[in-house]
């Protein structure tokens, strides 16, 4: 009997649903793909033959490249739909558009959207696995993958761990999965932000979740620190003025020396130097900002390959494309 | 001539709850009495079943003009009538809107040439909906509404609805208006809290509907108008309307059976749980059950409204708002109402019959020379609701594959059956 074993996962649609062994085993089993992206030769071939349908409803540069790349890395082709390029802005529905996508016959779907839910709406119609690749103001999980691969590798645990998000939580797809992957292990979160962007049904979505209206406190002895991007197309809300939330909530390093000595900071990209976050703290030891893209690499190669279900990986080594 | 035997006759105008025989002799009430005898008539054996006045279904969306590839006044009145629903009040929001006298016959042609069931439209408050002045009401009175109403949206400002009012006054026509404050509504597709946190949907809170209420009744109370509050969903709206009625102003409100059966916790990126107002919170629920049961609410109204599957099967921020809802509103009530316990049989027809016809200005009893429009249903029968057997040209219902206890069996309208089982 391997009842221990976690029940495999089809999609990756959202970190809500997983368990705390199904995610424990996705970190685990993105290990060995972290070390390809150190070694000369970056391409293995177990997704040879094999083919991503990358859909982008809403523009993005750097997890479009990540995810394209990982699959370039597994030796997969790539379909590519940009939002801009494609038929919707001539009104065509997303079911039509992904019905389209699918009689091209991909082996799994990548989707960003902009309305929160449309990988379930799409995973529900079509046979393919499909990841989200973020989904409107819901969740972001590839990115919660790889923000929890970088701190188990800086601090070698998630459990007991203290966590302070900061910015715009109400909106942020990356907030909710990190929240819902860090409490799965008993990490704590403080939430800190414009109180607007912090509301309290926010508490309401897991266990060891505070919010801490002022940033000093919200740093007190903090492990980790998620900086969140300032969507400057976002501050329509009854807009707040930028220096406002400079003045209140920029990681500054002053801010930094709240946090316990060896905290790390994270944030997932594109950075706003100067409004979200210091450049110095940006620049400074304490980031991980370069370590989460190159994780983010090994996360996405490993869930294409798991969703895929490619050749099988002794060591990566041995799976190495002859070619 | 029909005789309609054994039934359980309720009769909530008069408080009749009896086994009585009713006969209706062409398009009317003849006799109402036990064991009636008339040689040579149809019997329909009513034993074990409830004979009520026509049910009156004061919210629905027919959307004939403009929008009949979702529904229109045939397939709408035929799935009213499979609902047990006598007589229904389509909103205007039409295309064109139904805010000039033409609208309104057309309106009626059609229904007097195809619609199972009676169609008592209501008007447009302002032209085109607009907010922006009055429609033409009076023509619109003459050639049949039955009162004014710019649903899918609140009457713009509490201006014109001070003038709506003070004109409808001396017409008899009661402003329905659909409460919500338009900057609190902006972009939302749910009811704002811990729910719509979680999905990542923008949400309205529980406030954008009370705040539109307040108002309402304050210039319910200048102008000494009658005001009737559409869909009516929160908490907070209901105390106001309570409290309104307590200080004798005309006002009365109305409530579907999405919203005291759902609660948001109910909501899914399935678009079949968008509607406005969104599904309320828990608190919200409870205390419309309340209001059904105490005499806040005066009504149980479907706010029926169709939508082809092309329009729902979308992402859920695309999807436009609206459910179908004549043929599960009685058997949710039976549902959610009666089989609790926390309502009479004679006060669940009160809220389909005599309710709505008061919000109206009319009557509706069961007697000698009354129009024959009876609804006849059974609060045991095993069902099972199927939004593909559905007369309407819609399926957007989250109610389908719901199992029921009881529901509509026959629908009379003016002496001849227009539904049955």
């Amino acid at each position: 009997m391997r009842v221990s074993v976690p029940e495999r996962i089809r999609h990756l649609l959202d970190i809500e649903s997983l368990s705390a062994e199904q995610i424990a085993a996705l970190l685990d089993q993105s290990k060995p793909f972290q070390e390809i992206q150190r070694m000369p030769l970056k391409k293995l071939a177990t997704l040879r033959g094999k083919s991503v349908a990358i859909a982008f409803f809403e523009p993005s540069t750097r997890t479009r490249i990540s995810f394209t790349t990982a699959a370039a890395r597994l030796g997969a082709d790539t379909m590519q739909l940009q939002a801009e390029a494609s038929s919707l802005k001539k009104g065509e529905s997303l079911l039509d558009t992904v019905y389209t996508l699918e009689a091209m016959k991909p082996d799994c779907i990548v989707i960003r959207h902009s309305a929160s839910g449309a990988p379930h709406f799409v995973a529900e119609r079509l046979p393919v696995p499909v990841i989200n690749a973020g989904d409107g103001t819901h969740e972001h999980p590839t990115q919660a993958l790889l923000d929890a691969l970088t701190i188990r590798d800086r601090k070698g645990r998630l459990e007991g761990l203290h966590v302070t998000i900061l910015g715009d939580v109400l909106h942020s797809r990356v907030a909710r999965s990190n929240i819902h992957l860090f409490t799965k292990f008993g990490a704590h979160i403080r939430l800190c932000g414009p109180p607007m962007w912090v509301p309290r049904e926010l508490e309401c979505l897991a266990p060891n979740l505070t919010r801490v209206p002022h940033l000093e406190q919200a740093l007190e002895d903090a492990d980790v620190v998620i900086v969140l991007r300032v969507q400057l197309e976002r501050i329509h809300e009854p807009s707040l003025p930028l220096e406002e939330y400079v003045l209140q909530y920029q990681l500054t390093e002053a801010r930094l020396r709240r946090a316990r000595p060896d905290a790390i900071v994270l944030h997932p990209g594109p950075m706003n130097r100067g409004i979200e976050i210091e450049p110095a703290v940006a620049d400074g030891p304490q980031s991980c900002v370069r370590e989460q893209v190159t994780n983010g690499l090994a996360v996405r190669m490993y869930l294409l390959y798991l969703l895929i279900g490619g050749a099988p990986i002794d060591s990566p080594g041995a799976a190495h494309a002859a070619d | 001539m029909l005789l309609i035997k054994n039934g359980r006759v309720v009769d909530p105008a008069s408080g009749t709850d009896a086994t009585l025989d009713v006969l209706i002799v062409e398009e009317r009430i003849e006799r109402v009495g036990p064991a009636l005898a008339a040689p040579g008539t149809e019997v329909f054996d009513a034993a074990g079943l409830v004979v009520a006045p026509g049910f009156i279904d004061l919210h629905c969306h027919l959307r004939e003009p403009g929008g009949e590839s979702s529904e229109t006044i045939e397939t709408g009145t035929r799935a009213a009538a499979r609902g047990g629903f006598t007589a229904v009040c389509p909103m205007p929001n039409t295309r064109p809107v139904n805010d000039n006298a033409a609208v309104t016959r057309f309106i009626l042609d059609r229904a007097a040439a195809v619609a199972s069931v009676r169609v008592w439209p209501i008007g447009a408050v302002s032209k085109n909906s607009g907010g922006e002045t009055l429609a033409e009401i009076a023509a619109m009175q003459q050639a049949g509404i039955v009162a004014v109403s710019d649903d899918g949206r609140p009457v713009a400002t509490a201006r014109l609805l001070r003038q709506a009012m003070e004109y409808c006054l001396p017409l008899g026509l009661p402003v329905v208006d659909h409460c919500e404050d338009p900057s609190l509504a902006a972009g939302a597709v749910m009811r704002e809290g811990p729910r719509s946190i979680r999905l990542g949907l923008r949400g309205m809170p529980a406030a954008t509907e009370a705040i539109c209420v307040a108002r309402d009744i304050q210039i319910a109370e200048l102008t000494g108008g009658r005001l009737h509050i559409a869909h009516l969903s929160t908490r907070a709206s209901l105390e106001l309307v309570r409290a309104a009625k307590r200080a004798g102003l005309a006002v009365t409100c109305e409530v579907t059976p999405h919203h005291f059966t759902l609660t948001d916790e109910d909501v899914t990126y399935d678009a079949r749980y968008k509607m406005n107002p969104p599904l309320g919170s828990r608190a919200d629920r409870e205390a419309l059950l309340a209001g059904l049961a105490d005499g806040t609410v005066d009504a149980i109204a479907t706010d029926h409204a169709p939508h082809e599957p092309a329009l729902k099967e979308v992402e859920f921020d695309r999807a436009p708002f609206g459910i179908t809802g004549f043929e599960t509103a009685l058997a949710l009530a039976l549902e959610q109402l009666l089989h609790t316990g926390r309502i009479s049989l004679l006060r669940l027809v009160e809220l389909f019959t005599t309710g709505p016809a008061r919000v109206l200005g009319r009557h509706r009893r069961i007697a000698p020379g009354e129009p024959a429009d009876l609804t006849i249903f059974s609060t045991e029968l095993e069902w099972t609701f199927r939004a593909d057997q559905s007369a309407s040209k819609s399926r957007n219902t989250p109610f389908d594959g719901r199992s029921f206890r009881g529901g509509p069996v026959a629908t009379i309208v003016a002496g001849r059956f227009v539904w049955q089982r």
